[in-house]
C-alpha cells in the first residue's frame, strides 16, 4: 500500500482553562491517502473543526496538542517549531474555512492577497505570481480574471469570494487541502459548484482532501470515506456508501435515520434524544451512553476501542466479542 | 467621489457660517469694548469718535456683513489692546503654535501607534503591562500639572531644557520655525510631550484594543493558514486595518490639540495663538477671541473634511458605495 498524504495516530487536544483540563480530541486515528476525500461529519462540538485546525498547527493557547503523531507523507509534523510550521501551512497544507465573506482581508485586492501568498512559498518573481494568480483565478472559475484580480473582495458575491479563497488554498499546489466547512454559508446551488470544484481540484492534482462539514448530502456527494466524530472521538470511520447505506454505529445510525429523504413516506424523522455531552461533563466509558438504546453495563464503565468490521471501523462494544473487565 | 467631495465641502461651508454668527455676537453681548480701551477720564465726545472709528455705531446687519466680508479676506479687525490688525497678529503667532501641534501630534501617533502595537502583540509582557499604566496616568493626569512637573525635573533640577519660550527662531518668509536650531528643538521637547501626553494614550488604548479585535477575525485566521510570515500579518495584514479608526481619531484629535495647546502655551510661555488669546480673555479684546474661535473652527472643519476624504483612500469598501451613492 502506498503511503498516505495525511496520518494521525492517537491525536489528542487539550484546552487548559482555570477550572479544569478539557480533553476536545481524544484519541482520533485516521489516514487519507493521494486523491482521496475523507469527509468528517458530527454535530457542533464533536471535535471535526479541531481536528483539521491541529492538521495545520493553527490550535492556539489555551489549546495544545497532548498526544498522538500527525503524519503527512511520512513526516511527522505535529512537534515542529512555529517557523517549521509555517512553512507547511499555505505550502503543503491548503485551508478553507466557513465564512468566505470574512476570510479575505477587505482592505488588500485578491490578486495582491493570492501573489503575497505565493510569493511566500516560492520565489516566483512579482509578473510570474500575478501570471500564476490569473492561471490560479482561472482554474477556480472566476470569469476574465486578468481583470477580477485587480477588485477588492467586497466586489465579490459569496460564492465567487469563496472560489478566491480556494484559489489562495491551493496556489502553492498542497498535499492536503482541508476545507472546514467550505459550503456552510453559501446558498445552495452554489453550494453544489463549489463542492464539484474542490472534487475536480482533488481529482486533478492528487490532493488528498479532509471536508469537514454537518452537511450528509455533500458527504454522500462528494467523499471516498466517511469518519464520523463524536464527543471528540471517531465513532465510525469507513467507505461512504457502507457508513452511509449501513452503518454501524448506534450513534451514525441516529445520525443517518435523521436524513430526510425526498421519497417521504409519512414517516417521522428519527430524532437522537439527548445532546451531545459538554467537554467538561463527558460520561465515563462510552461517551454516547446516556443517549443510546443499545447501552448496557459495560458502555459505561470502559471506553470502547475501533474494532474493525469489514470496510468499516467502528467503535462499539456491541461489535466486540466481550471480554472479562478487570475486578 | 467628486459629488461626496462636494456634498462635504457644502457641509463645512454651512458649519463656518454658523460659526461666523457666534464670533459675530461675541460682539454684541460681551460688553462695550470701547470701556475697554478708554480711561475713565475720557469725554464722550472721544468714545463717540472711538466709536465711530470702529465702526461700531452701524446697524448689526450691516456690521455683520463688513465682519463676514472681512472674515473672508482673512481681516478680523484691530486688536482693543494691542491696537494692530488680528490677522497680524495671529499671523505672527500661528507658526508657534502649528509647530508645537505638529509636533505634539507626531509624537503622539509615533509612540501612541509603537506602544499600542507592542501591548496588543505582547500582551503578557511586563513592558506591555508599563505602558498599560502610563496610558492610565496620560488619561488621568491634567495636563498642566504633567507640564509642571517635567519643567520641575528637566528643567529646574536637572537643567537640561528650557522651562520657556521657543528658543532661537528662523524667519523662513513670513513664517518663523524653532525646528531649524537646536535651542528651538530642546525648547519644543517639553510642551509637544505635555500637549501630546494625552492623544498619545488615547491613540495607544485604540491600537491596542483595534490590533487585539482584528488578530481575532477570520481574515487574520486565513492569512495564517496560509502560512505567511508572523511580520506580514502583524504588520501588514492586522495593523492597516487597525489604522482605519486611528486615522479618524488622530486626525480628529489635531484639532482638540490646537484648542488644548492654550493650556500647554500658557504654563510653557510659549508665545503661540492660544497664550494671544489667554491675554485677550484677560483683556475682552473680543477682535481676537472671535478671530481665533473662527480660526479653530476653520482647522476643525478643514480637518473634518480631509479625514473624510482619507477614509475613502485607505478604506476601499467606502470608496465604492461612496462612488456609486453619487
Amino acid at each position: 500500500m502506498t503511503q498516505p498524504v495525511l496520518s494521525v495516530r492517537n491525536l489528542e487536544v487539550e484546552f487548559v482553562t482555570r477550572r479544569a483540563t478539557l480533553r476536545a480530541i481524544n484519541g482520533v486515528s485516521f489516514e487519507i491517502a493521494k486523491g482521496e476525500v475523507l469527509g468528517v461529519v458530527g454535530e457542533s462540538g464533536a471535535g471535526k473543526s479541531v481536528t483539521g485546525l491541529a492538521v495545520i498547527g493553527l490550535i492556539d493557547p489555551p489549546g495544545r496538542i497532548s498526544g498522538g503523531e500527525i503524519e503527512l507523507s511520512g513526516t511527522r509534523i505535529d512537534h515542529l517549531s512555529p517557523e517549521e510550521i509555517r512553512r507547511v501551512r499555505g505550502k503543503r497544507i491548503g485551508m478553507i474555512f466557513q465564512d468566505p465573506l470574512t476570510s479575505l482581508n477587505p482592505l488588500y485586492r485578491i490578486g495582491d492577497q493570492i501573489i503575497e501568498t505565493i510569493r511566500t512559498h516560492t520565489n516566483l518573481s512579482e509578473s510570474a505570481a500575478r501570471r500564476r494568480a490569473i492561471d490560479l483565478l482561472a482554474e477556480v472559475g472566476i470569469p476574465a480574471p486578468e481583470k477580477r484580480i485587480d477588485g477588492y473582495p467586497h466586489e465579490f458575491s459569496g460564492g465567487m469570494r469563496q472560489r478566491v479563497v480556494i484559489a489562495l488554498a491551493i496556489c502553492a499546489e498542497p498535499e492536503l487541502i482541508i476545507a472546514d466547512e467550505p459550503t456552510t454559508a453559501l446558498d445552495v446551488s452554489v453550494q453544489a459548484q463549489i463542492i464539484a470544484l474542490i472534487k475536480r481540484l482533488g481529482r486533478d492534482h492528487g490532493t488528498a482532501v479532509m471536508l469537514v462539514t454537518h452537511d450528509m448530502g455533500v458527504i454522500a456527494e462528494t467523499c471516498d470515506r466517511v469518519a464520523v466524530m463524536y464527543s471528540g472521538r471517531i465513532a465510525e470511520i469507513g467507505p461512504v456508501q457502507e457508513v452511509v447505506r449501513n452503518p454501524l454505529h448506534p450513534y451514525a445510525k441516529g445520525l443517518m435515520g435523521a436524513i430526510p429523504t425526498l421519497a417521504g413516506e409519512d414517516k417521522r424523522l428519527v430524532q437522537i434524544p439527548g445532546a451531545m455531552p459538554r467537554l467538561s461533563a463527558i460520561p465515563p466509558g462510552c461517551p454516547f451512553n446516556p443517549r443510546c438504546a443499545f447501552a448496557f453495563d459495560r458502555c459505561c464503565v470502559e471506553r470502547p476501542e475501533p474494532i474493525r468490521q469489514g470496510t468499516q471501523s467502528v467503535a462499539c462494544h456491541l461489535f466486540e466479542p466481550a471480554k472479562e473487565t478487570a475486578a | 467621489m467628486l459629488a461626496f467631495t462636494l456634498r462635504r465641502f457644502l457641509q463645512a461651508i454651512g458649519v463656518m457660517l454658523a460659526v461666523g454668527i457666534i464670533a459675530f455676537a461675541m460682539f454684541r453681548f460681551a460688553g462695550d469694548p470701547v470701556n475697554q480701551i478708554v480711561s475713565i477720564d475720557t469725554s464722550a465726545a472721544e468714545r463717540a469718535s472711538i466709536r465711530q472709528s470702529l465702526g461700531l455705531d452701524d446697524p448689526v446687519l450691516v456690521q455683520f456683513g463688513r465682519y463676514f466680508i472681512n472674515a473672508l479676506q482673512f481681516k478680523f479687525g484691530v486688536s482693543y489692546q494691542f491696537r494692530l490688525p488680528v490677522s497680524s497678529l495671529l499671523a505672527e503667532r500661528m507658526p508657534a503654535t502649528l509647530e508645537l501641534a505638529i509636533v505634539a501630534t507626531i509624537f503622539a501617533m509615533v509612540a501612541g501607534i509603537l506602544m499600542g502595537v507592542y501591548s496588543a502583540l505582547r500582551r503578557d509582557t511586563i513592558l506591555a503591562r508599563l505602558f498599560q499604566a502610563i496610558s492610565l496616568i496620560g488619561i488621568s493626569l491634567p495636563t498642566f500639572l504633567i507640564g509642571i512637573l517635567l519643567i520641575y525635573l528637566f528643567a529646574v533640577t536637572l537643567g537640561w531644557l528650557p522651562s520657556f519660550g521657543r528658543g532661537d527662531v528662523v524667519k523662513l518668509g513670513w513664517w518663523s520655525t524653532g525646528l531649524l536650531t537646536v535651542s528651538g528643538w530642546k525648547a519644543i521637547i517639553m510642551p509637544a510631550i505635555t500637549l501630546g501626553l494625552f492623544q498619545m494614550t488615547l491613540i495607544m488604548r485604540l491600537v491596542r484594543a483595534e490590533m487585539l479585535e482584528v488578530l481575532r477575525t477570520d481574515y487574520i485566521r486565513f492569512a495564517r493558514a496560509r502560512g505567511l510570515t508572523t511580520r506580514a500579518i502583524h504588520f501588514g495584514h492586522a495593523l492597516k486595518n487597525t489604522l482605519v479608526p486611528v486615522i479618524t481619531v488622530a486626525g480628529l484629535q489635531f484639532g482638540s490639540v490646537i484648542a488644548f495647546s492654550i493650556i500647554t502655551e500658557t504654563v510653557f510661555q510659549w508665545p503661540g495663538m492660544g497664550l494671544l488669546f489667554v491675554q485677550a480673555v484677560q483683556n475682552v479684546d473680543i477682535p481676537i477671541m472671535a478671530a481665533y474661535l473662527l480660526m479653530v473652527s476653520l482647522i476643525f472643519v478643514t480637518i473634518n473634511l480631509v479625514v473624510d476624504i482619507l477614509y475613502t483612500v485607505v478604506d476601499p469598501r467606502l470608496r465604492s458605495t461612496v462612488g456609486r451613492a453619487a
